[in-house]
């Protein structure tokens, strides 16, 4: 589980001067399921397409098991793709569609008829070989796309958006299902998508990536609970980032109260960003907590409510169980272990970034250049 | 290795056998004996033999093309009306006489219209007096109204049945009867398919001269005519003075299609990629 | 009032109908003529298809005809289609100049395209009556096969080809096993509008050419001093090859469209 597969040092890749990835330093470990999240055009599929062999990178390393990988044309790389939109072919039938590869190789026919029909099953297509692709649903052809892949069983499964065009409950499902067969067949997953919620639920690693730069990298829970940058916290889920600055350290103060916290080594004084996601805020009576405000506004979300509260100088969004009318005067009470610590963003264009934009359409990210 | 590699043996051919052509006309129109001048379009434009013929040959051209939309229009229109399957099967029927050799399709005319053709035998069969029909300006008008028809066709059709229902329900629904509805709705959305029409039409008739010498017996020449004359019976003699008269069609060619795609624009995009 | 309508609308097509066919009939009828006036009819004959058929020049005109329209528009449909594929993956600019030029001999008059090319053989300084006509014929058919490729490129998927070479194949094995089968019907429709622009050429090779004719040329040459009852027989031929290729094509995509009809009503049954 600790060995690096794949590593990705320095990787530059520029498109007619302008960067599309900078610095990117990466490495990959046997058989772990990794995802690049970021927004449309952030630089997520430009990676993938530089592992896969379609994109060269303008500087920097490729190594897969310690040997160079940029020179080697994609047709002879231990990678396989599951394209965006499935890249089926249409004048093939199911079938031929997932035994190309295999023909490819010039395998004999029994054994590609058996590892043809094993991957049916595994994807639960069991009977459908002679279907042409335009008979099938998307969810079914999303099924061919990784059997397709699958069956030339590559070191290096990479996934371009998959679940983009399935509709959210056919992608509930083939989360679970993708998942599934990841932890069975043991082969390492690089997964491309704009969906936090995806890439929380399916990943061993998180790299989010903004601009062309990685912002952080990290396990789900590193990700969600520690945000590296305002960027981070904002595309990941939802948060109430405010200013501060802290005193010592386990005390930092913003808006005028100070706060017990669990970050130290901080520079004492140092002015920070202060992240606190809405559901770790408790909604008290006012007597009982040193921050009060107003309740503006109620949504009613299915688990929780969402509160808007008006304080003297920042409106918090807070999630509770509990439901409490507009209008009626609240405390809130931020207990020390939902206080998150952050450095000052360095860059601001960040700031910019809010989570809509994860709602981008993807097929906007379409690259400037094929180079083969 | 980059894809566009494939089209290099394509672009030499290019460069060689569609560039290079072109580039012989504009020179050999702008140059005498080697010196380059502007003689040549000059003497071609003060022409009195010349011009007129080129602006009788544009006259024959317009009113042909009108013929041609006001006979070629009613038919699209009424096949576009028409139960598909009926629709395919007598679309079919406009278009094969396409087929046939173009030359096949005016030389029937001279049977046809010949002193001692069919026509005049039928009528002196009725005890009237032949008439003289070939070698006339009509017989010239006739051939290329035949000739060309179809390729007005064509075009007005494949857009009318594109066009969306909705917009003509639409028209109704809101109290437009059928006049106002077709003038007002399904004329100005098949206008891309009338314009593909005319740039089909139009500028193969400036330039026919098959068709004027067969059915006008070369007393009605076209413009066509004159440089092929140029070129055919004058021979490297002729080279200056027929490139510079196919540089002045060339220059009406660019200007119709800067015109055309202006309407064409103005008319939507719709028709522009039909052909 | 309504009945009115229809009938004045079937009697204007049928007339236009009549305008078209009407001359091809007379051709016809008379080609069996046992006479060389058209005027009058005097008794049923082939004597005018046995002198088309001993007429060794036409039958020369005729192999001139169908070996530059197979060779030229095998060679454009080859040269065509490599272009397009090249073309659909270049940059923007370059890629709209080479289209530009490619459009020339598309809307250049017949004439222009046939006389630049009379020009260009005579100052290179090449002969062969038969080379030249072909060389012309590949020219003016290959934008054709370009302008029916480039469609089905823009439909099919780019990530297609990246695909195959993502399982293995090499770029060439992608074009053969990936590309090309998915851009067929372009290529064939291409291919077929390349080979009946040739048949149907007149002017490009009536100046492209020196001294060797194909039907069209021989019919121009003809025509020229009056009717020939043999072109009228010749005309027979050709409206009847036309027509039965025609049904043929016609009938074989009837047929493939009702077979995939049916199939397609098998499977969402099951």
């Amino acid at each position: 589980m600790s060995k690096h597969l794949i590593e990705l040092v320095n990787i530059r890749k520029s498109y007619d001067g302008e960067d599309a990835l900078r610095n990117i330093n990466l490495y990959i470990r046997d058989g772990e399921f990794l995802t690049l999240l970021g927004p449309s055009g952030c630089g997520k599929t430009t990676m993938l397409r530089i592992i896969a062999g379609f994109v060269m990178p303008t500087e920097g390393q490729v190594y897969m098991e310690e040997k160079d990988l940029v020179s080697i044309p994609p047709y002879k790389r231990r990678v396989n793709t599951v394209f965006q939109k499935y890249a089926l072919f249409p004048h093939l039938n199911v079938f031929d569609n997932i035994a190309f590869g295999l023909k490819i190789q010039k395998l004999p026919k029994t054994e590609i008829e058996t590892r043809v029909n094993e991957m049916l099953e595994l994807v639960n297509l069991k009977g459908y070989g002679k279907r042409w692709i335009e008979q099938l649903s998307g969810g079914q052809q999303q099924r061919v796309a990784i059997a397709r892949a699958l069956v030339n069983r590559p070191q290096v499964l990479l996934l371009d958006e998959p679940l983009g065009a399935l509709d959210l409950k056919l992608r509930k499902g083939m989360q679970l299902e993708l998942k599934r067969m990841q932890q069975r067949l043991g082969i390492t997953f690089i997964y491309v998508t704009h969906d936090q919620e995806e890439a929380l639920t399916m990943s061993d690693t998180i790299v989010v990536m903004n601009e062309g730069v990685i912002q952080q990298i990290g396990t789900p829970t590193d990700i969600y609970n520690e945000p590296k940058n305002i960027f981070v916290a904002k595309f990941i889920g939802e948060s109430n980032i405010v200013p501060g600055e802290m005193l010592e350290d386990y005390k930092v103060r913003f808006y005028g109260n100070v706060y017990e916290c669990v970050d130290k080594g901080f520079p004492k004084n140092q002015p920070v960003d202060v992240v606190v996601r809405p559901e770790d805020i408790d909604i008290v009576a006012p007597e009982a907590a040193k921050l009060t405000g107003v309740v503006r506004s109620v949504l009613f979300m299915g688990v929780h409510y969402e509160f808007r509260v008006e304080c003297a100088d920042f409106t918090w969004t807070v999630h509770s169980t509990d439901y409490v009318p507009v209008g009626q005067n609240v405390g809130l009470i931020i207990l020390p272990d939902a206080i998150h610590i952050m450095n000052k963003s360095v860059t601001p264009d960040a700031m910019e970034l809010s989570v809509e934009d994860e709602d981008i359409d993807p097929e906007e990210e379409t690259e400037p250049e094929e180079e083969i | 290795m980059k894809r566009s590699v494939f089209s290099y043996p394509y672009i030499v051919w290019m460069v060689i056998f569609i560039l290079s052509p072109m580039l012989l006309i504009v020179y050999y129109a702008f140059s005498s004996g080697g010196a380059l001048t502007f003689a040549n379009i000059r003497d071609a434009l003060s022409s009195e033999t010349y011009m007129p013929v080129l602006l009788r040959s544009v006259i024959v051209a317009l009113e042909a093309t009108a013929i041609c939309i006001a006979l070629g229009y009613p038919i699209a229109y009424l096949l576009s009306k028409m139960k598909k399957s009926t629709a395919s099967l007598v679309s079919v029927l406009f278009i094969v006489p396409m087929w046939m050799n173009f030359l096949l399709r005016t030389y029937a005319w001279q049977v046809i219209l010949d002193s001692s053709g069919i026509l005049n035998s039928w009528l002196k069969a009725f005890g009237l007096e032949p008439l003289h029909l070939l070698y006339t300006e009509g017989a010239v008008m006739l051939g290329t109204v035949y000739n060309f028809l179809p390729f007005m066709i064509l075009p007005i059709y494949t857009v009318l049945i594109k066009l969306d229902k909705s917009h003509i329900e639409a028209a109704q629904d809101l109290g437009a009867n059928g006049a106002t509805t077709f003038f007002k709705v399904v004329l100005p959305l098949s206008m891309p398919g009338v314009i593909s029409g005319i740039t089909m039409v139009f500028i193969p008739a400036i330039t026919t001269f098959a068709i004027s010498r067969l059915l006008g017996g070369g007393k009605y020449m076209l413009y066509g005519d004159l440089i092929e004359n140029q070129f055919i019976t004058l021979g490297v003699n002729g080279w200056n003075a027929g490139s510079a008269l196919s540089f002045i069609l060339l220059v009406l060619v660019v200007i119709s299609m800067v015109i055309m795609r202006r309407a064409e624009r103005e008319a939507g995009e719709e028709g522009s990629k039909l052909w | 009032m309504k009945k009115l309508k229809s009938f004045f609308k079937g009697t204007y097509l049928a007339l236009m109908l009549l305008f078209l066919y009407a001359p091809i009939a007379v051709l016809m009828v008379f080609s069996f003529n046992d006479s060389k006036t058209m005027g009058n009819w005097k008794g049923f004959s082939l004597r005018w298809y046995e002198a088309l058929l001993s007429d060794a020049t036409l039958m020369n005109a005729l192999w001139v005809t169908l070996s530059v329209a197979i060779i030229s528009a095998t060679v454009a449909t080859v040269i065509g289609t490599f272009a397009a594929i090249g073309l659909h993956s270049m940059k923007k600019a370059p890629r709209a100049v080479v289209e530009n030029i490619s459009q020339v001999p598309v809307v250049n008059p017949d004439l222009v395209t046939g006389i630049s090319f009379m020009m260009l053989f005579a100052f290179i300084g090449l002969t062969g009556g038969y080379t030249r006509m072909l060389i012309a014929h590949i020219t003016f058919n290959i934008p054709y096969v370009i302008f029916s490729v480039l469609p089905k490129l823009r439909q099919s998927s780019n990530s297609l080809y990246e695909a195959a070479m993502d399982l293995g194949c090499t770029p060439w094995m992608a074009l053969r096993k990936v590309v090309i089968p998915d851009i067929m019907p372009g290529i064939v429709s291409g291919f077929i509008l390349a080979f009946t622009m040739s048949l149907d050429d007149f002017v490009v090779s009536w100046f492209a050419t020196d001294g060797i004719q194909n039907l069209s040329i021989y019919i121009y040459s003809i025509a020229r001093r009056g009717i020939s009852p043999k072109i009228n027989a010749l005309s027979t031929l050709m409206f009847v090859a036309v027509v039965t290729l025609l049904l043929i094509v016609n009938l074989k995509s009837i047929r493939e469209e009702r077979a995939a009809s049916i199939q397609n009503k098998k499977l969402t049954a099951r």
